[in-house]
């Protein structure tokens, strides 16, 4: 591994003794021996496998559910309804006053998408508790559903969820996210060229290779062990204290190695109803999404639509940026709201500039809930600002990365959310990848510095 | 339910249970005898993450039947370093950095094993045939298809 | 009811067991198992057999049977099946190859079952205790099948004869897009004199490019010569939508692909 000192030299002590120097990963030799312990490593006797009925249909009302022969299954010790689930209805960023509480653990009353939990099956066996979910009688009546953005937000789309009230996320500051800064009108009046463009993507599954669970085990004094793979310990632990209005002193989280999240595991889904199940039976209890579970139910990376519209001067200068934003939560808010807005913030891009003016829609669509996925709500952007600024570069003839370090943002530069740059190091970035990429650059733009006035 | 005895030979030791019916090896290894070195990713087939040596062959054992390795001779990654001391497979995935979550790698190592016993100097491309059948999703292959490299060259050194 | 086990010495018996409901049969369990674990409860019990003929391969001259234990690894590592080893290996990676078998692949719903577009190609002939069945009217009726397949029998092709093309977007293991073989025989100046192609994930199951191979006859294998056995490649075909591509995706590249095979 080769690191580069001569950058930000003048800056910076060169004391680094760790930085540069490769180091064994602490956690290698249980890996390779086979003696990790992941969550389901775990196993008690006694244990109940949990199994979930969900939902065939997009968008359902539920007229009844019958439970009664699956209930004599032979091997099945427990079924969950919604009306065994304390605080039924919940959201996770309600811990950061991110509301309203929109989502059920268990189906009450109607389904919002495919796959949506609505019985929860515990049995002595993962067969027993497969072929006794077979056995629940759900009766729906199937309402119409909307899987568009853009169709769900026009009037007279059916509403996926009532908890909104409409099919996009109200914020603070309406019906979407906002950035004004300077005058976008004005900006587009002054350009030489103006260039909009619309991108698009499709949701995107993490696929980890360990599928999202947790093991349960009462500890015999009402207090409750979870062996989760959860990437969120503590909001999970929280959720999970409101959801069975159960104090955190009677929740024992234990993490520790994830076989794989990249964010697919910050979702409060398996722990409260397989922690529910413990409790009512005094049995541990497994709940292990099975990989079609994993590929269809978890949560994927939001569908996203951005359009871009700039205005840009013959000599390189981008002087008007405005970004229309929309994010596809599926049927339930999970961390989109979040997502929506950290788009908001994002959209210029690493670049300054003048006039900028920003709209982020997170929406409902009656599509699989989605969720965080690896720089969710700036990734899907990023690709259509980069793409955005290749056409740019491409509509005045110029060279692409020249193009970029003329718009490039430096350290004192304002932001269009009003957080002035600081530590920027795209310049240099640049200027490295010039070189390692062979892609020559002008010499002035070789000299530029991120931090060094004028320079 | 019906129990049926099952006698086979893992990681150098007997090994004697009564069984459920129908138990995946895969089950039966982790729930029944402890040995939580194969891992269930996918319960079909896919992932590679619950491969394990039967007989000298890279099998699966989630989609195995632990009644039909009556007899069998098993081996897994949590059998493979003796006294302590890592196996070059081992060693190498260590220093190549060849794991990140560490959920693949038991079954990696399994398979880069079976290839090695019968090919100890494999080709680029042969490593890469080998562990088509193991799914990473964090690592990415190149350190472990470097690793497996490197404890080819590691073995054959020794040998020398 | 747990999922039960039996183990049988004869075909005979084994048929017999069979006759349960909900009973399959387990071959290398690259299917079965896996759907057990899925949480299919339509499958209650297993059956297997130890019959030893069922795992033997005899090729005399060039007539072969396969027994229907059989494993890809097998095949693809058999002396004598050179030209079918391609075939054997786009099953799976090496350990889906180890326990995957040539009976199990008759019933591989698309996208599986490469291997058994391979035999189909050869127009091989499928064996039960009772009785033989050419492989066509084998895969139409495969729903219902209730006996043990025991062996699969060919005649070897020769190796410029048979080729076999499996499309898939991760390499070198990888669910296919679609798969191709095809048997051609072809006169001393170059002209097709027969030909047979068979195509996986064209349909549930493999099926014949019947239209492509009649318009194939007569032609030699030009840009020019299979421009018209192109144009019929799709005729019949309804390809399968599932996550590795869409029916529509699976018919415009059909002709794509298969037109590579034939000028390969």
């Amino acid at each position: 591994m080769e690191l580069r000192k001569s950058y930000f030299a003048d800056v910076r002590k060169d004391d680094l003794h760790e930085i540069g120097q490769p180091r064994p990963r602490s956690d290698s030799p249980g890996h390779v021996t086979g003696k990790t312990a992941f969550f389901a490593d775990r196993n008690f006797p006694g244990m109940l496998h949990l199994k979930m009925v969900r939902s065939p249909h997009h968008h359902a009302r539920i007229r009844s559910i019958d439970t009664s022969e699956a209930e004599k299954h032979p091997g099945v010790v427990k079924i969950l309804t919604a009306k065994d689930v304390p605080h039924n209805v919940y959201t996770i960023l309600i811990l950061i006053q991110v509301g309203p509480e929109d989502e059920t653990v268990l189906a009450d009353g109607k389904v919002r998408w495919k796959g949506e939990a609505v019985v929860a099956v515990l049995a002595e066996t993962e067969r027993a508790a497969q072929e006794a979910a077979a056995k629940v009688k759900v009766d729906y009546e199937v309402l119409p559903a909307v899987f568009d953005m853009e169709e769900a937000l026009k009037p007279g789309a059916p509403l996926v969820n009532e908890y909104h009230g409409q099919n996009y996320y109200l914020y603070d500051s309406g019906e979407c996210r906002k950035v004004r800064f300077g005058d976008v009108e004005a900006g587009f009046a002054g350009a030489d060229h103006i260039l909009e463009e619309s991108y698009q993507s499709s949701p995107i599954e993490h696929a980890p290779t360990e599928t999202t669970g947790c093991v349960v085990a009462p500890e015999g004094n009402d207090r409750f062990t979870c062996y989760t793979n959860t990437q969120a310990m503590f909001f999970t632990l929280d959720n999970t204290s409101i959801i069975l209005q159960m104090p955190g002193s009677k929740l024992h989280f234990v993490g520790g190695t994830v076989g794989g999240g990249f964010g697919g595991k910050v979702d409060v889904i398996v722990e409260p109803i397989a922690i529910l199940g413990a409790k009512l039976t005094g049995r541990p209890v497994c709940f292990i999404y099975s990989r079609e579970e994993e590929m269809q139910i978890s949560s994927p990376r939001a569908a996203e639509k951005v359009v871009i519209k700039d205005g840009v001067m013959k000599d390189g200068r981008i002087v008007a940026r405005k970004v229309t934003g929309y994010t596809d939560a599926g049927a339930y808010s999970r961390h989109s709201p979040y997502g929506a807005q950290k788009g908001a913030g994002h959209y210029p891009g690493p670049y300054t500039i003048p006039n900028v003016w920003i709209d982020t829609y997170c929406v409902y669509t009656n599509r699989t809930p989605s969720s965080a996925m690896r720089g969710f709500g700036v990734t899907i952007g990023d690709f259509a600002l980069e793409v955005q600024m290749d056409k740019l570069a491409r509509l005045i003839g110029m060279d692409p990365l020249e193009f970029r370090f003329i718009n490039a943002y430096r350290d004192g530069d304002m932001k269009a959310h009003r957080q002035p740059t600081e530590g920027a190091a795209l310049i240099e970035c640049m200027q490295e990848a010039s070189r390692a990429a062979n892609w020559p650059v002008a010499e002035k733009y070789m000299a530029m510095s991120s931090y060094v006035k004028g320079a | 339910m019906a129990k049926v005895p099952v006698q086979f030979t893992l990681n150098g030791s007997e090994k004697a249970e009564f069984i459920d019916s129908g138990t995946t090896l895969l089950h039966a290894l982790r729930d029944k005898i402890g040995d939580t070195s194969p891992k269930g990713g996918c319960h079909q087939g896919t992932c590679g993450a619950c491969s394990v040596i039967i007989d000298g062959e890279l099998r699966l054992s989630c989609l195995t039947l632990v009644e039909t390795c009556n007899g069998a001779v098993i081996s897994t990654t949590s059998g493979l370093s003796e006294a302590g001391v890592l196996h070059p497979l081992q060693r190498a995935f260590l220093d190549t950095f060849a794991t990140q979550c560490g959920f693949c790698t038991p079954g990696m190592i399994m398979a880069a094993k079976v290839l090695l016993d019968h090919t100890p100097n494999p080709s680029r491309d042969e490593v890469i045939e080998a562990l088509s059948g193991n799914i990473c999703r964090c690592t990415g292959y190149e350190p472990i298809i470097q690793a497996v490299l490197t404890a080819a060259r590691s073995n054959s050194q020794n040998a020398a | 009811m747990a999922l039960a086990l039996q183990t049988f010495a004869t075909v005979k018996d084994a048929n017999a067991a069979l006759k349960t409901q909900g009973t399959r049969y387990l071959g290398g369990g690259t299917l079965v198992v896996r759907a057990a674990n899925e949480g299919d409860v339509s499958v209650s019990g297993l059956i297997r057999l130890t019959e030893p003929s069922l795992s033997t391969i005899a090729v005399a001259g060039d007539k072969v049977r396969i027994g229907a234990s059989v494993t890809m690894a097998a095949i693809a590592g058999h002396p004598e099946l050179g030209t079918l080893a391609k075939a054997a290996r786009a099953v799976g990676g090496p350990a889906i190859r180890n326990m995957a078998t040539v009976g199990g692949n008759l019933f591989a719903p698309a996208p599986y079952g490469d291997f058994a577009v391979a035999l189909l190609a050869l127009d091989a002939t499928v064996s039960t205790d009772g009785g033989e069945t050419s492989i066509e009217t084998f895969l139409a009726n495969r729903d219902g099948s209730r006996a043990v397949v025991t062996s699969v029998s060919f005649t070897l092709p020769k190796a410029d004869s048979f080729r076999f093309l499996k499309v898939s977007r991760v390499k070198p293991k990888g669910v296919s897009v679609l798969s191709i073989a095809g048997a051609l025989e072809l006169s001393s100046d170059g002209t097709v004199t027969s030909a047979r192609i068979a195509l996986g994930c064209m349909a549930d199951r493999p099926m014949r490019a019947s239209a492509a191979e009649k318009a194939l006859i007569g032609r030699t294998l030009t840009a020019d010569g299979i421009a018209p056995a192109l144009a019929a490649a799709g005729d019949g075909t309804s390809p399968i939508t599932d996550p590795i591509a869409s029916t529509w995706y699976r018919a415009e590249v059909l002709p794509v692909h298969l037109g590579r095979l034939l000028l390969a």
